[in-house]
């Protein structure tokens, strides 16, 4: 268990967001961090740093992480004022020190939207998109009463486009990204994965209308197209799939304004 | 003395599960509401159990210490699921799932609850289908399948290398659903701290909440625990760092029996540790072992070469030449002691010399980058994410890492466990895997649990319930429950020390992986019996917990969750000393062949070691349930 030896270790200075509770005001404060191994992932540096504050007597940084594997959408850091940092297609927790120069002044923030508040220091809390899958993120299949799984075939190429949208692991970059704080990506993605399989059609338009509802009475705001959520996104999910949202969202909305009674109607546009 | 009946339910194989549910007693669909489940836990198996439940008609509450139940570890395998479909037409049948993982799981599983989970497998693909999880497909639209370690045929389900996440979010689904009508309470970074028992039945639980630090009784007719495994008492594992054993450690010490602690799986391929900061590996799926061949230098002077420049005859492809019929997909614990023992003879790579090459270059011949890129593309990111190294141009460098525990909360054929009332699910309990689990096989049995057998099962217990009748939360039992909890949190952040939790995680860890890893002696065995506790001494007296317990302190959690693995490790330990015998990823180096594999005693230990807690600094009392094999005949594994 030793350091690889042919590597050079850099040393960095941390400017690091701290705020002791939801109603305290924060403040950024400074951290050295000496003599780093550059395969150390970004979450073991604050790891490092923590162990140090803790021997001092110090509050260690409170930061949110679980899997250390990019999946379970936990860690949600914005480094240098980018979600997830400086690297495309990665979590926080896959951002690693050997992308920072030694010397480098580091800035460490906790994700910022108004449906995000914080909690302590680099934690926020996110249950508002637990709230919006709960609206109607699901199709509606009592356990037990599923059919034969190769009963309901599925081209490949509509498979893989839906496996593209579920990707997404939840962690709230794309808001986070956002000018207007919008989630936009986020119901885009559950919306287009289950709207575009077979399974999911019959709740299709109900499930756009009560996610995207939700969504706006949570206080996200809207989507003006810039597109910074699917930069950020570390699964890469596409912002094609909101436009493929707005479609879905504007015929349910049609055919709700429309042809509320009668099925006769309904059938027609 | 515990009393341990299995409940095994009589007659033929085949026929047990139908037989018992139609024997299990109802619970009247006016009165389900009327009964309030604490599921603890939102992974695969606690997720599937609190929305399946709530279908019912029953009241749920779960909680989770995550923000999200969406974020549970299962979210994080890769590979597959099993399931005995038959969809290709390659021989599969329930019998043949079922004889696979007796087999896989050395002969000590208990064989009634392993044919029933290979008879529900089928039901599971069914369900996750029809909730829009987006498994693989073939050009005609079909289900895809891929192979595992330790079968011949091809039967394991996936969506891409994210299954775990796909089919979490299945049923993380199901839940929201449940919450958004109404039929679950969900409590999110609510952390159980302890149960609460009444009369012997389990009737509550205390948790606390990791935002705020406050305490709370909750009151509930029946509890679920589906709080996964106790990997992280090894410290570096390919678990997730919040991953811990106190629900069920605090359970343990409330009279439900531990069963076969030591079995504990080393997953074979997981990229090395490479520096002293390190807070956890990371796991390169087993599916890569359908395509990539495992190999170390014959000589072990070619070992720091270019792997490029070492010529085919000086390869040693060890598995395909140990075990010719299985090659590269030899079950975890044969193919990570295999690793072992080539780099114990000095033959292992990289820098370290812990680590052994798998190799896609034969694959990428045969197929193609591209076809490569489509199966594994994922993987092949996440191991250049992590050691800057291309996969595709180099051969990569793993090795074996902790990855799951077989052992468990004891439980009985309707997972309850000899606690009435307490229920435990998925990876938490004991039955299903014996010595060694087969790759795929975990999601299989956390959705087993959750959507076809918990549902079937409580109902036999609530029934003997009156409605109505759960304590009421101010019983003498929930404030003695709630006073223990407050007493460890402040002994802990009253220790006047000097060294962070993270140090002595650390070193517990490293005397884990020592003496009690992939290969264990007595001698070993018995020093990490002395070590243990005088760390676990040095802990209570030099930790140091900075903070409050009034606000969110990640110190604290962690040094509550290290205090248990603390006792746990000892008790892991105590187990893997008295199972003399060697058998599926238990390797005790005094019981083997001469060729090196697992010699099991099935005369003495065709068993199932319940250890049962007898007071604090009492040896714990280890009750036996005999594993009895109706219909399969224990043999010598042979994957040669």
């Amino acid at each position: 268990m030793v350091a690889e030896s042919s590597t050079k270790t850099i040393s960095v200075t941390l400017r690091v967001w701290r705020q002791a509770g939801p109603s305290q005001p924060g403040k950024f404060v400074e951290y050295q961090a000496k003599n780093l191994n550059p395969n150390m992932s970004f979450l073991e540096m604050l790891d490092v740093v923590n162990d140090e504050l803790t021997v001092k007597g110090e509050e260690p940084i409170a930061f949110a992480h679980d899997c250390r594997e990019g999946i379970c959408g936990t860690c949600s850091l914005v480094i240098d004022g980018k979600p997830h940092g400086p690297h495309r297609a990665v979590a926080s927790c896959q951002t690693y020190v050997r992308s920072f120069a030694d010397g480098a002044v580091i800035t460490v923030e906790p994700f910022r939207a108004k449906p995000f508040p914080v909690i302590k220091d680099l934690i926020t809390e996110r249950s508002a998109l637990d709230k919006i899958q709960q609206a109607g993120g699901f199709i509606s299949v009592r356990t037990g009463a599923a059919p034969d799984a190769n009963s309901i075939p599925v081209a490949k190429d509509v498979a893989e486009l839906a496996m593209d949208a579920a990707q997404c692991i939840g962690c709230g970059a794309c808001v986070a990204a956002c000018k207007n704080a919008s989630a936009m990506l986020f119901v885009a993605a559950k919306v287009s994965h289950l709207g575009l399989l077979p399974q999911g059609q019959v709740e299709r338009g109900r499930r756009v209308l009560a996610m995207v509802r939700k969504m706006d009475e949570l206080g996200f705001g809207s989507c003006t197209n810039q597109y910074e959520c699917s930069a950020a996104c570390p699964k890469l999910v596409s912002h094609d799939f909101i436009a493929r949202m707005n479609r879905d969202y504007i015929s349910a909305l049609v055919h709700e304004t429309f042809a509320p009674a009668s099925p006769t109607m309904s059938g027609g546009a | 003395m515990a009393q341990l009946d299995s409940k095994i339910p009589s007659g033929p194989l085949a026929d047990k599960w139908r037989k018992h549910k139609v024997e299990s007693k109802l619970v009247n669909p006016a009165n389900k509401r009327k009964y309030e489940i604490l599921v603890v836990g939102a992974g695969l198996a606690g997720s599937s159990a609190a929305a399946t439940l709530a279908e019912l008609g029953y009241k749920v509450k779960c909680f989770v210490f995550h923000d999200s139940p969406r974020r549970a570890h299962s979210i994080s395998a890769q590979g597959g699921i099993n399931a005995a479909k038959n969809y290709q037409n390659d021989g599969d049948s329930v019998y043949r799932l079922f004889y696979d993982t007796i087999k896989g799981g050395d002969y000590r599983s208990r064989e009634a609850n392993v044919h029933r989970l290979a008879e529900v497998s089928v039901n599971i693909i069914d369900q996750c289908a029809a909730q829009g999880v987006p498994f693989a497909r073939e050009y005609g639209g079909l289900l895809a399948n891929r192979s595992f370690g330790g079968a011949q045929v091809s039967r394991t389900f996936y969506a891409r290398g994210q299954t775990g996440q796909q089919l979490l979010l299945g049923a993380y689904s199901a839940l929201s659903r449940m919450i958004g009508a109404g039929g679950v309470e969900l409590f999110s970074n609510e952390e159980m701290s302890d149960l609460v028992v009444i009369n012997g039945h389990a009737k509550g639980i205390i948790t606390r909440n990791l935002n705020t630090g406050q305490i709370r009784r909750w009151s509930g007719d029946a509890v679920i625990l589906a709080t996964g495994g106790y990997g992280n008492v090894y410290n570096l594992s390919t678990y997730a760092r919040q991953s811990n054993a106190t629900a069920i450690w605090r359970a343990y010490k409330r009279g439900a029996c531990f069963a076969n602690p030591c079995f504990t799986q080393i997953h074979p391929t997981c990229i090395p540790v490479s520096g002293d900061y390190q807070s956890k590996l990371t796991l390169m799926s087993e599916s890569l072992r359908n395509d990539g061949r495992i190999w170390v230098p014959k000589r072990k002077e070619d070992c720091k070469k270019d792997p490029g420049t070492i010529a085919e005859d000086d390869r040693d492809y060890y598995l395909e030449r140990m075990y010719p019929s299985f090659g590269n997909l030899a079950p975890r614990d044969i193919s990570s002691r295999a690793a072992k023992r080539v780099c114990d003879e000095g033959r292992g790579v990289g820098e370290t010399g812990l680590g052994v090459y798998l190799d896609f270059s034969d694959a990428i011949n045969r197929l193609g980058e591209n076809v490569v890129r489509e199966r594994y593309g994922n993987l092949f990111d996440i191991y250049h994410e992590i050691t800057n190294e291309n996969g595709y141009k180099t051969p990569m460098r793993i090795y074996p890492a902790m990855h799951y525990t077989m052992g468990g909360l004891w439980v009985d054929y309707n997972l309850m466990s000899n606690v009435p009332g307490l229920y435990v699910l998925g990876e938490a309990n004991f039955s299903d895997h014996g010595a060694n689990r087969l790759g795929a096989s975990a999601l299989m049995q956390g959705l087993a649990d959750g959507y076809f057998v918990i549902p079937n099962t409580i109902g036999d217990y609530l029934a003997g319930q009156k409605p109505g009748s759960r304590p009421p939360a101010d019983a003498p039992e929930f404030k003695q429950a709630e006073d223990n909890v407050r007493s460890i949190i402040s002994r802990l952040l009253s220790v006047p020390g000097k060294e962070p939790v993270s140090h002595y995680h650390k070193r517990l860890g490293q005397i884990m992986w020592t003496y009690c890893g992939m290969a264990r002696t007595k001698e070993g065995l018995e020093k990490a019996l002395q070590e243990i506790p005088k760390l676990r001494e040095e802990f209570w007296a030099n930790v140091k917990v900075p903070g409050s317990e009034a606000t969110l302190n990640q110190s604290l959690e962690r040094a509550c969750r290290v205090a248990d693995f603390f006792e746990l490790g000892e008790l892991l330990c105590l187990d893997a000393l008295t199972r003399e015998e060697s058998c599926g990823s238990h390797f005790r180096e005094e019981y083997q062949y001469p060729n090196g594999e697992c010699k099991r005693d099935d005369e003495k230990f065709a068993h199932a070691a319940a250890w049962e807690y007898q007071g604090e600094g009492k040896p714990p009392l280890r009750n036996i349930e005999p594993l009895n094999y109706e219909s399969v005949k224990m043999s010598v594994r042979n994957y040669k």
